[in-house]
């Protein structure tokens, strides 16, 4: 469904991506783990054209999208939940949601009031006297607004508490188990790596381990580095 | 009491003139944070084609109101062409450049309409035609034509059906959803480019519109009266809080009821022949005459009067500054 090859995103003369390759199937869920800085969320945006980037290959669906635009990606079902959400703060939780929809015209959102009650009551509040935990929850309902194919996470569970991260991530397997395709991007590497199919691990810009969810839990370079374990 | 009320009448018709105006400034600098200098210059633009073409229509014997109608048909496209141009050749090959830059560019742009408009329109006064004829009714003493009727109404109207347009529909989301978080707007499939230059559109016609009125009201049009004009619809829009459509909309009233009320007072209030001492030292005075310091020609000092203060007093105006605040 996504194919990404050789990959890279320079900041000024910092290369913060060098030469990512990773691919993501229908119906999968893909993690990108690794620290900050680590290049994670570059490679992200400019998955999404939302920042310049070379590769080789960066394919959604079959087609090239090294040259489409930013808002045009959304049209075609690739959508992306920004890091720290990004919703509209001085637009209503509901006006949130119309814009979700605005790439294919307009939507219902009675779908996603059912999937998030909370968000239902307080749909004519406006978006930015949410808690943390309901902007995150809008956010993804705005993401879904638009009926996503591939939908990209940026740190979903990025300040939240524990409790809401809990909650967040259910909500992320929910999605999947709906046949929403979707690529995670997380610090979060052991609620991340449960959660997933399959998992790539990113350091200062290059993946240095990719494979079966499973196998990286048990990696013992994963579990010292991300998981806070002792080699041993 | 009847200075106060006429006043009052002249104010608001003058005022929401300004508003028109400054919702053109307001919601341009809502969404890229620019403040378009070349906003009045749209305006005289407006007034200058709808003249050019009302004398051209005022001896066909077509009633004066087709006529006006006309007018204004062909000033709004031609306004808003204008500003479409100006954000696409002008403004947008400067987005994300440092904020100087595009607001000397918008200096540079106003300076070449109001040349473009001398070239085409000479120096001289275009005057509106007599072809209404406005009647004019009293109201506790105070007069009010039907002219400033018909301003004050197609004004109202015109906010009324902006306010519709920015609050209620998928467009105007869409332009306040771009205004808050540019980025994401596209992430959204919210064509930014598009919803930039249809502010710059909107704005425009509202200009043209607003040209015309301030045209019919005052009789004349010249190349040079987009300046003044868009200094005080400035003015009008940081009164109300740059940025703001409702502030915009509560400047230019408030701002044209300042100068209105002060044009009719500051005669009476600087004549120095009422204050006992200062009068036995005033020849002027001797037999009840008058010694006038400043009359109402003074009247477009009142805008920048206001301007001042509120940027001393209270910068970011009456109903708030429009802050980029992210949650």
């Amino acid at each position: 469904m996504l194919e990404v090859r050789q990959l890279q995103v320079r900041y000024g003369g910092i290369r913060a991506v060098k030469g990512v390759d990773l691919d993501v199937g229908e119906g999968e869920l893909v993690c990108l783990i690794g620290a900050n800085g680590a290049g994670k969320s570059s490679t992200l945006k400019a998955i999404c054209r939302l920042i310049a980037s070379d590769s080789s290959r960066l394919s959604y669906l079959g087609s090239d999208i090294r040259k489409s635009l930013v808002h045009e990606l959304p049209r075609r079902g690739l959508v992306m939940v920004p890091e720290g959400r990004g919703i509209f703060p001085q637009l209503t939780v509901h006006e949130n949601l119309a814009m979700g929809a605005y790439a294919r015209g307009g939507g219902d959102p009675a779908a996603q009031y059912e999937r998030f009650p909370r968000l239902k009551e307080r749909r004519h509040q406006v978006a930015g006297t949410l808690s943390g935990g309901e902007q995150q929850m809008l956010a993804i309902a705005r993401a879904l607004m638009s009926e996503p194919k591939l939908l990209l996470l940026d740190e979903p569970s990025m300040g939240l508490a524990p409790q809401m991260v809990a909650k967040i991530f259910e909500i992320v397997r929910e999605i999947a188990a709906q046949g929403v395709t979707i690529l995670l991007v997380e610090q979060n590497a052991l609620l991340a790596l449960e959660l997933a199919h399959r998992g790539y691990v990113m350091e200062s810009g290059e993946i240095s381990l990719a494979g079966e969810a499973k196998r990286l839990l048990e990696n013992p370079r994963v579990r010292e580095a991300y998981l806070g374990e002792g080699a041993g | 009491m009847d200075t106060f009320l006429q006043q009052l009448i002249n104010g608001l018709t003058a005022g929401s003139v300004y508003a028109v105006v400054a919702l053109g400034y307001t919601m341009v600098y809502g969404i890229i944070q620019l403040i378009n200098f070349a906003h009045g210059e749209v305006v005289m633009i407006g007034a200058m084609v709808a003249f050019t073409v009302i004398n051209a229509l005022a001896p066909s014997g077509l009633p004066p109101l087709a006529v006006v109608l006309i007018g204004t048909g062909c000033a709004v496209p031609v306004c808003m062409l204008v500003g479409y141009s100006m954000e696409r050749l002008a403004y947008r090959p400067l987005r994300g450049a440092p904020r100087l830059a595009p607001l000397i560019t918008a200096i540079g742009v106003s300076i070449i309409l109001q040349h473009l408009a001398l070239m085409i329109w000479s120096r001289n006064i275009m005057a509106f035609p007599q072809i209404i004829e406005s009647r004019t009714y009293f109201i506790a003493g105070a007069a009010i034509t039907t002219v400033q009727i018909a301003i004050l109404g197609i004004c109202v109207l015109l906010m009324g059906a902006l306010a519709l347009l920015v609050y209620r529909t998928p467009l105007g989301t869409a332009m306040r959803a771009t205004a808050q978080n540019p980025q994401v707007a596209g992430l959204m499939g919210i064509d930014v480019n598009r919803v930039i230059a249809a502010t710059f559109v909107i704005g425009a016609a509202l200009g043209a519109v607003a040209g015309v009125l301030f045209g019919t009201y005052y009789g004349i049009a010249q190349y040079t009266m987009g300046s003044v004009l868009g200094l005080k619809a400035f003015s009008a829009a940081v009164l109300g809080g740059i940025g703001n459509i409702p502030g915009a909309m509560l400047g230019g009233v408030l701002l044209g009821l300042v100068e209105a009320l002060g044009a009719g007072y500051i005669g009476d209030l600087t004549d120095l022949c009422q204050y006992g001492w200062l009068s036995g030292l005033i020849d002027a005075c001797a037999g009840g005459g008058h010694f006038i310091l400043f009359g109402s020609n003074y009247q477009d000092v009142f805008a920048f009067v206001v301007l001042i203060l509120v940027l001393v007093i209270r910068p970011s105006g009456l109903l708030g500054e429009r802050v980029g605040e992210r949650a």
